[in-house]
């Protein structure tokens, strides 16, 4: 009895998982796998669309006579790089109209002409022609003729389906394409932005778990850049950033703090002279974390404020007695009790950061030093429309992605269950 | 130790003071005044001054009084010694420093004398310091955004630092931005477009997300360890690593240029966090009431529809908005997906305003606010739903 029970236990379990494990399955990991696939052919973005056989029907009468008509079929193959072969043309005809003359590549058969025009290499074009006569010499009516439309089909290698492969894209992704740079522009990126987005998080959590006025109004607004959207925030900030008439450059040259405007988002490199050393600043790179920080560290907030929430008051109280000042407490007190949740965020958002796509792409394009590898993906897959490419820088980050999941799950555990 | 923590009630306090002046001085420079030095140094020492006589003063004289005296005093010496300015600025002085000396009440030489005091105080200005600072930092890009779509083209170039809004022009006039992104660019369509699919992702995630959530809370299976860990790490990968597949593969399936496309692709990417969310929840429904609801004759179905689905019902709420929010704000997939400006979504939409260099930046606030509005009335409404929400999916962002 119970076994047969757990078996339809088991039975309804699997089919209430089935449409979501499909779905996922189809456009999550599909997807991943596709990409190694994918990643070893040399595929453009013009290569992917399957070759057709394609015909454009045209009817005409013939002089002196309404019983015939001339059928002209334009055939062209849609591709200009890629072969069809054995492609099969048929058509119908109306009740009562034969052709005649047919080509020796068709036949006519229950009123259908069929044809075998074999191979057509690519970019091919040719104007077949079919004569048509009534049974009884009556007039033919031309709408019912054109109504038909003709049938083509032929088999064409799609090209992420055969078998070639190459090592051609990971040969140019990991020497031809400045890679070093562009996995140290992630690293930076990636870690400043986090370590930023955590700091800051810690003084906002801090700053509304004491009690003051408009506290409340404090933390919903606290979470408005990470809930707006990411487009209408980075046209924003790029607007308020404009080297020309942006709001912030105009302001610092109008109280003359610069003497110049500055384009914090499209120039490279920034020259500060500090007693004598000439420092290098990443500009449009530090301006593109900036925005990362200030949009991400409303969830750093949102968690530390909720660790903070759950220490006991009496630790405070303690302290208090021993006469502690806020900011002791907060380095013996607060601190301790936040380091695990920290360690969490600190990962968490590290692996999100390093995949961050829109905000540099909104905000610099990738454009002056601000190429990371998400931006590269998309530049190799698009923008040079090489789909390869593309595909094996995303094998880069899943890589990467898969070394840093699995040191997370490692120093971390079982505590991310806990959050 | 009396003198020590004098010297910072004096120096932390001025500072601030000269400070939030000095951001009230920038705000009326966006409201038209042109103004062209911040005068900090002269801000410094009369604010110096104020808090001198302030704690001083102490508790010797009735409080209202001696604030209201003293703002008054500083705001006419502060009009005196600045340049001209109109009555409106001098009023926001006059409130600022009427705020803040109350704020001093409780300073005085006796309230300086306590142990530890100075730490006490810093930290209270520093508080005071980041209150300023984060609604600052977070409300001024929105504020821009808001009030650059009321300019004009002419107007932004002729001076980019006055965002004043002209209120003397007729109604038609000051709202021009939005009418033209209506009428021109279309954003009508979009904004249905976007709720569409928003709306549509909410629906379906859920049809999906809840029996599949209820099987790993509940049921028995073989592979359920193994698939709850998966659906964490599933989550993990991020949208950029599935793009190039997904677009050659819905290239040659014909579903690019669709909404029904968009429409499967973030419902699949929005799944398992719904299910995970979603079976954290059904855990901590007593397994009685589903106990009973057995007994009663309901099959599974029957359990899932009539309790689980009223009793869990804040989650549930939580997921739609988590998962609305991902939907209404994404951007990758709808910029690799859609081409044809009749599926375009609003952030597509406002993608392709900038396309064109031309487009004038009125439009582009105006159609910023219009999808940045919604989602953030919502947020404001739901709060306590989408934080929960924000707190249980924010592995990922």
């Amino acid at each position: 009895m119970s076994s047969k029970l757990s078996k339809i236990e088991k039975r309804t379990a699997y089919t209430l998982l089935l449409p979501a494990v499909c779905l996922v399955f189809a456009i999550i990991l599909f997807p991943i796998f596709a990409n190694i696939w994918i990643s070893f052919k040399e595929v453009g973005l013009k290569d992917i669309r399957i070759p057709e056989p394609r015909a454009k029907k045209i009817v005409k009468n013939i002089q002196d006579s309404n019983s015939e008509l001339k059928i002209i079929y334009k055939l062209r193959n849609s591709s200009l790089i890629q072969d069809i072969r054995e492609v099969r043309f048929s058509d119908k005809l109306p009740k009562n109209i034969y052709p005649v003359n047919l080509d020796k590549r068709c036949e006519f058969k229950s009123q259908k002409v069929k044809c075998f025009f074999g191979d057509w290499e690519a970019g091919y074009r040719e104007n077949f022609e079919i004569f048509v006569k009534n049974v009884n010499n009556n007039t033919i009516n031309i709408k019912v003729v054109k109504s038909s439309k003709p049938n083509l089909n032929g088999k064409s290698n799609n090209i992420l389906l055969t078998t070639d492969f190459t090592l051609k894209n990971f040969k140019n992704v990991f020497i031809n394409n400045n890679f070093f740079e562009l996995l140290m522009t992630t690293f930076y990126f990636t870690f400043f932005g986090t370590l930023g987005a955590i700091l800051l998080g810690i003084f906002a959590a801090q700053l509304v778990n004491q009690k003051f006025y408009g506290r409340t109004f404090m933390r919903s607004i606290l979470l408005f850049p990470y809930v707006g959207p990411v487009v209408a925030l980075a046209y924003t900030w790029t607007l308020l950033l404009d080297p020309n008439s942006g709001t912030i450059n105009s302001l610092l040259v109008n109280y003359g703090i610069i003497e110049k405007p500055i384009n914090l988002l499209g120039q490279k490199y920034l020259t500060i002279n500090i007693i004598g050393f000439e420092l290098k600043l990443r500009l449009a790179l530090t301006t593109v974390i900036f925005f990362e920080i200030w949009r991400y560290f409303p969830l750093a907030f949102l968690f530390i404020l909720a660790r903070l929430q759950a220490i006991p008051r009496d630790l405070y109280e303690a302290a208090d007695v021993d006469g502690a000042g806020p900011f002791r407490k907060f380095f013996y007190i607060t601190l301790p009790q936040i380091t695990a949740i920290l360690s969490i965020l600190f990962m968490i958002r590290f692996i999100w950061n390093f995949n961050k796509f829109e905000d540099i792409f909104l905000l610099t394009g990738g454009a002056s030093g601000t190429l990371t590898l998400p931006i590269s993906v998309y530049q190799q897959g698009f923008a040079v429309s090489n789909i390869g490419m593309g595909s094996a820088v995303s094998i880069v980050i899943v890589l990467l992605l898969i070394t840093f999941m699995i040191i997370y799950f490692r120093l971390i555990g079982k505590k991310v269950n806990e959050i | 130790m009396k003198f020590k923590s004098l010297i910072i009630t004096l120096l932390a306090s001025s500072i601030f003071l000269a400070v939030i002046i000095c951001i009230w001085k920038i705000m009326a420079t966006l409201q038209g005044l042109s103004f062209t030095s911040l005068n900090f140094n002269l801000n410094l020492l009369l604010s110096l001054g104020l808090v001198t006589t302030c704690v001083f003063i102490g508790k010797k004289f009735n409080h209202n009084l001696k604030i209201f005296i003293l703002s008054l005093l500083f705001t006419i010496l502060y009009t005196f010694l600045n340049e001209n300015s109109p009555v409106w600025f001098s009023v926001g002085i006059f409130l600022l420093i009427l705020f803040f000396s109350n704020k001093l009440k409780k300073y005085d030489l006796k309230y300086l004398n306590q142990d530890f005091i100075s730490e006490k105080i810093v930290f209270e200005f520093l508080s005071l310091f980041a209150i300023v600072f984060f609604a600052l930092v977070i409300l001024f890009p929105f504020y821009i955004m808001f009030v650059t779509s009321f300019k004009t083209q002419t107007a932004l170039l002729i001076n980019p630092i006055d965002l004043s809004i002209d209120f003397s022009k007729n109604i038609f006039e000051v709202f021009k931005s939005y009418f033209v992104i209506f009428k021109t660019y279309d954003f009508g369509r979009y904004i249905l477009t976007s709720s569409y699919v928003s709306v549509g992702t909410v629906l379906i995630t859920l049809l999906f997300a809840i029996p599949a959530a209820y099987a790993v809370a509940r049921l028995n299976f073989f592979g359920k360890t193994f698939l709850s860990t998966s659906i964490l790490i599933i989550y993990m990968f991020p949208a950029i690593v599935l793009v190039i597949p997904l677009y050659t593969v819905f290239s040659q399936l014909g579903l690019r240029n669709s909404v029904e496309g968009l429409l499967i692709v973030y419902t699949a990417t929005t799944l398992p966090v719904a299910i995970y969310m979603l079976q954290g929840y059904f855990k901590s429904i007593p397994r009685e009431i589903e106990e009973a609801g057995l007994i009663d004759g309901q099959n599974w179905f029957g359990i899932i529809i009539k309790i689980i689905i009223p009793l869990s019902l804040p989650a549930i709420a939580s997921v739609s908005l988590y998962v609305f929010m991902i939907a209404w704000n994404e951007f990758l997939f709808s910029l690799m997906f859609l081409d044809n400006p009749k599926t375009f979504t609003l952030s597509r939409a406002i993608n392709h305003l900038t396309g064109d260099a031309e487009t004038p930046r009125q439009y582009l606030m105006a159609g910023s606010v219009v999808v940045t509005l919604p989602i953030l009335l919502i947020f404001i409404y739901f709060e306590k739903y989408l934080v929960s929400g924000l707190t249980a999916g924010s592995v990922k962002g």
